[in-house]
Order: C-alpha cells, then structure tokens, then sequence
C-alpha cells in the first residue's frame, strides 16, 4: 500500500454520469492487481472529509486507471477534474481477485452490473494472459448504463450485455442472463461485481450449481485501510458468522462466505 | 530546530502528538505510513477483556466536515493483544497508551490488573463514555460521582499513571473534569465524540444500524477547544486536548488554552500520515516564530475576561 499524493490524470472519458480517468503513478501501478482499489480524495479541504473508495479498471507500466459513477458529492468533485489535475491517492488497497488455477485449459465467466464493471476490465485482460477463456456479462438499467460495451470488444474480449429496460442486449437482469447461457454450459468459475441484490443473486446461483465463484463487494468506508472497522460485512469464519472488513480482508470473498441473511 | 517534547508530569513524550484511540487500531496498521516512534505516541483502540464483535452496519456515515461513527467497539481483548500486539508494539519503540473500556465498573478494573503484569504499557486512559447496558446505556462520564467513583477504584487498581477521556455530552464538563481529578486521575484527556444521528429522507430511515453515533472531525474543534479550554481553568492535572485535529496550527491551538499534548483521531482515516505531519507543522511554526520549546505554548491564551 502506497500513498501518491500527486497521481495525475492524463486522460479522461465520461459518459453521462459515468467517468473513466486514467492516471499517472509508478507507485501506485506497479503493485496493483485486479480487484484492488484506491482511496482517492477528492477536495483539498475538509468537507467532504473520507476519501473514495474507487475501483482499479486497469493497471499495467506507470498507468492505472479507475472508473466510477457520480453517486454524491464526493464523486461529482471527482468528475469536476480535468486532463492534468492530480488525485491524492492511497493503493492499491484490499485482496483482489484469486487467479491461481486460472490457465489455458480453464474458463471464467465475469459479470458486471452498473459501476461493477469497473474491475472487471483490469480481470479480463490479466485472465487472457494467462490463457484462460473469458466471457463478459455486463448488465445496466439501460443502455445508458453500459458505456464500456467499445472498449471491452475492442481488447477481444466476449462480451454480452443486458439491460432492465430491453434497450440493449438481453431483456432483464444480467444474472438472469447468466442463468439463461449457464444452462448451455458451465464455465469452471466466476467472477463478479455489482451492487448487493446482483451479488446476491450470483452467490446464490454459484452455490446452487456448486460453482466457484468470487464476489467483489462495495461500501461505505471510513479509510481503506482496515482502521476504522465501517466497512463490515458478515462473513463465515471457523464455520460461524463475522463482522470482517470489506476494506481489508475483502473486497472479494468467496460466494460460499458471504452471509446475506444477517446482512 | 525547537525543543518539542512534552512534560504530562507522569510521563514524559518526545513531542505532544499521540494518536487517538480508535483511529489508529493498534498501531502496527500504520507502519507503512510512519515511524511510531517519531510521534508522541499512540492510544490504541479501546480494549474491553473479551474479544468483541461491534455493532451491525451501516456504522459510518459522513457529514459536513466530519463523520458519525457507531461502530461499537469491537476489539481483540486483553490476552489477545497481550500476547500477539504488545510485543510487536515494543520492538518499534512506540509509547503506549491503553484506552481501556467496560460494560461496567468492574471489567473496566478486570482490564487494568490484567494488563498490570505486562510491561511496555505507559499509562491507561480510562474511556468512561462506554455504554452501561445495565444502566440503560447511561455511562460513568456523565455523572460526576460516577466519575469520581470509578476513578478512585481504577486509580487503586492500576501500577500505571492512569487518564481519564471525558465525554463532550455533559452539562458541565468542568464538575466531571473536578470529579476526575478528585478521585485520583493523573490526567484528563477530551473529548470523546459528541452524540449525533443522521437520517436518509427517501427512505425514512436512521443512516446507522445504531440509530445513534458519535461525531467526530474538524466540524467539532470548535467545540473541543472550548472544553479544553474550560476544564484547563478547572484542573490542576495535565490535559491532552482532541476533536478534529487535522493540521499543527489545530493542534497548537489545543495547547494555546492549556492542552500539554493532543491527539489526533479522524485525519488518521484521511491522511494515514497525518500525525507525524503535524510533529513538523508543529516544529516549523516554533521555528519561523524563535520559539525555543513548545511547551512555552501551553496555557497563555490571553482574554480579557
């Protein structure tokens, strides 16, 4: 974990209320793995006071890049910044993603909703380079919501899309299309990010099938790092419900841990 | 370069920055931001003697220029940070301070004299903000013979200096520092965080799984620096001075009205870095001014009062 108080953003992309920055930060970059994030500030005042927890999109040389949507007034200051500012940063924070096993004979399916496709990106990209086969469900309200539909084809990555509202792809939620393709055949695990209700909807549908599957969750958090204890989610520990830290021992757990009716 | 360190008469820091208990966990989480040793030292998350497991989220949410927290204290407990956390502590040289909470007068006694046999703790700061569930969440801070109680009993029990952490939610702050000193405290420190709720409008609901929380951050310096200011007229015992310190001028301020350390709590979240910072803010203000030693700072607010 590093601390770039002076990352600074040489490209910038929006769509709607959508953001894609890329940044600048050796120290930030070169330690980043799929599934971490930062915590970025967004004033140099005191109001609003927590830096934002914000995914990694992507990471490779001295670049990163995040990717987020306008939720608060947090978010809005961050979307404010323009070409050439620079983010006060720490990261890359949290476990990401477990990749052992992932190689060229292997299959992993990726299902995004909404911002949840944030780390999805930096995912697909690190899996294809290690061989594995990768398919990407990516699902919004409406077509509006899935603006990263160019970019996931233009690295050749397989993708299908869903909206609510049937202004795009598959009518209906993106884990009913992940259902719908599971039952012409199953990838050896999967991988997704999405707001609470999807993620419940995908744990629940891994355990069913007896697939593995890892979750990334999301929060409200005090620092990132594992001081505050805000970020808590149930977990199973020693075969019984915990309070532990999305920030720290997350954000990714397994479907077989997380505990939603307690929740 | 000024003369930084900070005589508490019980215990003597390298300079007057600690860090609060409950922002900093136990220390060694900050080890990739800072040397523990280059602050005063650290007040390490409130220990109750079990393992604790803390309220149900949402726990945090922010507000203007601050945050309400409720997130209930969930910590190791004693054996647990005995045996895994204080010998790491000791290998970095950092001064500890034990924050040390109950549900009760008597865990809070159970923590001292357990704690009593291991060494490289410098003194206890006694949080007497913790809810009683006995006591329909009544707390000994808001009582001055409560208070006064639990600190002679506390102070009889304990072989180390012991700092009592006032509650901002009182009447009279200065009757409860009084009552402390009156029953043995070696110093008082304030304050706790101030009692808040936030509600979400569309949904009708509390913002916190506890309903109530504490506030914290630079929206309550304001009001931490009149209390400090009011129990440092009201006491003779050292004060270590809190509530939103985020820079050394916050923190210089605290000691202008009679603070002889502070601590810092929230900026922790915000800037991980943020108490070693404030050592050399601290260190540069003396210096530009020809201040040869900080502790010259402390108490000499004028007023025309």
């Amino acid at each position: 974990m590093r601390h770039d108080p002076a990352a600074r953003i040489i490209q910038k992309k929006t769509w709607g209320d959508f953001h894609l920055l890329r940044l600048e930060s050796q120290a930030l970059s070169s330690e980043a793995a799929p599934g971490q994030f930062l915590m970025v500030r967004t004033t140099d005042g005191y109001d609003p006071l927590l830096r934002r927890p914000i995914s990694l999109h992507d990471a490779g040389g001295i670049g990163l890049e995040i990717f987020f949507r306008v939720a608060g007034r947090g978010t809005a200051l961050l979307a404010a910044k323009k070409e050439g500012d620079i983010l006060d940063c720490l990261g890359p924070l949290g476990k990401g993603f477990r990749l052992d096993g992932f190689g060229p004979d292997k299959t992993a399916w990726l299902v995004g909703g909404g911002r949840g496709i944030a780390p999805l990106f930096f995912l697909a990209r690190t899996l294809l380079s290690k061989g594995a086969g990768v398919r990407v469900f990516y699902g919004g309200k409406t077509v509006s919501e899935i603006p990263l539909r160019e970019k996931f084809e233009s690295a050749g990555i397989l993708l299908d899309c869903s909206t609510d509202d049937g202004s795009f792809g598959f009518a209906g939620l993106v884990t009913t299309l992940l259902e719908h393709e599971l039952r012409a055949g199953r990838p050896d695990g999967f991988f997704a990010c999405g707001p609470d209700p999807m993620m419940e909807r995908a744990g629940r549908l891994a355990l069913r099938l007896g697939l593995p599957a890892q979750l990334s969750l999301e929060a409200i958090m005090g620092c990132g790092f594992g001081v505050c204890w805000s970020c808590v989610h149930r977990i199973k520990k020693d075969n019984e419900g915990a309070w532990r830290k999305i920030c720290e021992d997350g954000p990714v757990f397994g479907a077989d841990e997380i505990l939603w009716e307690e929740a | 370069m000024a003369d930084l360190r900070a005589d508490l008469g019980f215990l003597q820091l390298r300079n007057p920055v600690l860090t609060a208990s409950g922002t900093f966990g136990y220390g060694m989480e900050f080890l990739s931001f800072l040397d523990l040793s280059a602050i005063g030292g650290i007040v390490v998350k409130g220990l109750y003697y079990g393992p604790r497991e803390g309220n149900p989220p949402p726990r945090l949410v922010e507000t203007a220029s601050g945050l309400i927290n409720a997130i209930g204290l969930p910590g190791v407990g004693v054996e647990h940070f005995a045996a895994d956390v204080l010998p790491e502590l000791r290998k970095h040289d950092a001064t500890v301070i034990v924050n040390v909470c109950g549900d009760g007068d008597e865990e809070y006694f159970q923590v001292i004299e357990f704690l009593n046999r291991y060494d490289g703790i410098a003194a206890y700061e006694l949080n007497i903000s913790c809810p009683n569930v006995k006591l329909n969440g009544a707390c000994p801070a808001m009582n001055p013979h409560m208070t006064r109680t639990i600190v002679a009993t506390a102070k009889q029990r304990s072989r180390r200096p012991l700092v009592v952490k006032l509650s901002p939610n009182v009447t009279n702050i200065a009757e409860i520092a009084r009552a402390a000193e009156d029953g043995g405290a070696d110093g008082i420190s304030l304050i706790n965080t101030l009692l808040a709720m936030a509600v979400d409008l569309e949904t009708r609901r509390p913002k916190l799984g506890n309903v109530f929380g504490g506030l914290s951050g630079p929206a309550i310096k304001p009001v931490a620096l009149r209390m400090t200011y009011q129990v440092a007229q009201a006491v003779r015992i050292p004060i270590i001075g809190m509530g939103g310190i985020c820079t050394g001028r916050d923190a210089l301020e605290f000691m202008l009205v009679g603070a002889r350390a502070v601590q810092v709590g929230t900026a922790n979240f915000v800037d991980p870095a943020a108490s070693v910072r404030i050592v050399h803010e601290i260190a540069e203000y003396c210096d530009a001014r020809g201040i040869a030693r900080v502790a010259d700072i402390v108490g000499t607010l004028e007023t025309n009062r």
